[in-house]
């Protein structure tokens, strides 16, 4: 998959964006939001308030009701796109890891690597330390998920991710299920990320990593986006009432 | 509580103690000093009393029946199963609503009149039916033993059963796996492969010994065929030597034997799952 966009061209688009589930709820509505090559957007808003479903919806984990969303120019709503083509170039950390705990560091690296990129044993592991390097922690290569901390096993997903070489990478609540004194070295390895230049979305409730790396703010509350803006502007100054009120409620 | 002694004895009758720690002959597996003393009794009694040693030498060459009966029946439950189970969870209409048929359908008959059924009704007409075409092509013939009929019926009724076992384990697997192998960039197939059936068999594998001990026992049915596995040859003996007690102690004299060492060796190598499962997470 090659890239037509040139720098500062759209790697998301997303339009008109809808997810109802059983017919009723509506996760999501009428969604539009850009994002381009290079830039961090922080997604924050109430819980249940439909981010982590906008986040499903780029890598098709949820297929969206109405609406259309491009990745890197591939239409991934399309049913014609080979989806795990696009996959493979969107790399995504959970809020629960999900690392799989059969295998050690290692494999749950090179496993993708080897079977979706066709890279050789040698070229997957040798990615696989690079990007263990990366994320501070080359020791547990042979260690399996549930001898590492929270925080480890959160910076092995990020490796995980890393080793398929994605354009963008998604992370839904990276933090939000690590003890609080693991959270700062899995934002550390995001923030170095984001000097690195890499694409991403992040949703998540640290606001001090928003107000730290994000290019833009987006403000979500019940499905649609309330504010968006840099995320300076969005603290100091909130256009709109529910936004205040939002922070008002969580800072201090 | 931290201030009592830690053995508080009231009494010798109805006595209450406070302890972590009990006495030998409580935790002492009797129940597996008494079988094994049993067995060995029973041994006894085969390796020293003429009749008992007769029965033996006349029941005991349908072992070999038995055995490869339950490595057919269970070889091939084992891919009807796999099939089956993972087919429930297909998101194909089709092949869901076929596999679950087929579960609710054979779990819903008996074994016995299912062996019946299949060897005296089925598999005849679909040979006849299968042979007429065969015979005017080539020539040949296809014909099933009783041995294979009621074997391929064992493997029908136990593969529904592993059906639900495969279905079980798949579902134990956390859908956050399946959503993590899938963003990737692996495919559908490639992450049940390499990232959902591995952790989905630590919760197959041993309701699947279960069912391997249970078709070992329920070969005993390929009896009412005439087959000559350890039961019918426990019958011809009994019934022609009037020595019902010598032939049906040493049919059940094997069947233990064999039951109780695989299922000791099932409890080893769920115990060395356990630890290395305790190693790894």
């Amino acid at each position: 998959m090659t890239s037509d966009a040139g720098p500062g061209a759209n790697m998301i688009s997303i339009r008109g964006l809808t997810k109802t589930f059983d017919k009723t709820i509506h996760a999501v509505r009428n969604v539009d939001l850009d994002v381009a090559e290079g830039e961090v957007v922080v997604i924050v808003g109430p819980s249940g308030s439909g981010k982590s479903t906008i986040l499903r919806c780029i890598n098709l984990l949820e297929i969206p009701t109405e609406g259309t969303v491009e990745v890197d120019g591939f239409e991934v709503t399309d049913p014609r796109t080979d989806i795990d083509r696009v996959r493979a170039e969107v790399g995504m950390v959970f809020q629960q890891f999900n690392l799989f705990p059969h295998l050690t560091v290692m494999e749950n690296i090179t496993l993708a690597q080897r079977k979706v990129r066709d890279r050789s044993r040698g070229e997957a592991r040798e990615m696989g330390m690079r990007q263990l390097v990366h994320v501070g922690i080359p020791e547990k290569a042979d260690a399996y998920p549930r001898q590492l901390s929270g925080g480890q096993q959160q910076r092995v997903a990020i490796a995980r991710a890393l080793a398929m070489e994605p354009k963008v990478m998604l992370f839904d609540e990276p933090t939000s299920a690590l003890d609080p004194e693991m959270v700062k070295e899995v934002l550390d390895v995001m923030l170095e990320l984001v000097s690195e230049g890499m694409t991403m979305v992040v949703v998540t409730h640290e606001m001090g990593f928003a107000r730290a790396a994000a290019d833009r703010l987006v403000f979500i509350d019940e499905g649609e986006i309330v504010e968006i803006g840099p995320p300076d502007e969005v603290f100091a100054n909130p256009a709109q009432e529910r936004t205040r009120a939002f922070f008002d409620k969580i800072l201090y | 509580m931290a201030t009592e002694p830690r053995r508080v004895q009231r009494g010798r009758r109805g006595a209450t103690r406070v302890t972590d720690e009990r006495p030998w002959w409580d935790t002492f597996p009797w129940w597996g000093a008494i079988i094994v003393a049993i067995l060995l009794w029973m041994a006894w009694q085969i390796l020293t009393k003429e009749n008992y040693e007769l029965a033996w030498t006349r029941i005991a060459p349908g072992l070999r029946l038995t055995i490869t009966s339950t490595l057919q029946a269970f070889t091939i439950a084992l891919i009807i199963g796999m099939v089956a189970g993972m087919g429930q969870l297909s998101r194909n209409v089709v092949s869901r609503n076929v596999a679950r048929t087929y579960v609710e359908f054979i779990r819903g008959i008996p074994i016995l009149p299912l062996i019946f059924t299949v060897a005296l009704i089925v598999v005849p007409e679909v040979t006849d039916a299968l042979n007429s075409r065969l015979d005017a092509w080539f020539g040949w013939e296809f014909k099933l033993s009783f041995q294979m009929r009621a074997t391929v019926t064992l493997a029908l009724i136990y593969g529904a059963y592993m059906a639900e076992i495969f279905r079980g384990g798949i579902q134990s697997v956390p859908p956050g796996q399946s959503e993590a192998g899938r963003s990737l960039g692996l495919t559908r197939r490639q992450t049940m492969s390499s990232v959902v059936l591995p952790q989905a068999m630590r919760a197959i594998i041993p309701p699947l010994g279960n069912d391997f001990i249970a078709i070992l026992k329920d070969t005993s049915l390929l009896s009412v065929l005439g087959v000559l596995e350890i039961t019918q040859r426990g019958r011809q003996f009994s019934a022609s030597t009037f020595k019902f007690r010598e032939g049906y102690f040493v049919v059940s004299f094997i069947y233990l034997l064999l039951t109780l060492s695989l299922s000791l060796l099932l409890s080893l190598l769920e115990r060395r799952m356990t630890r290395d499962r305790k190693g790894q997470r």
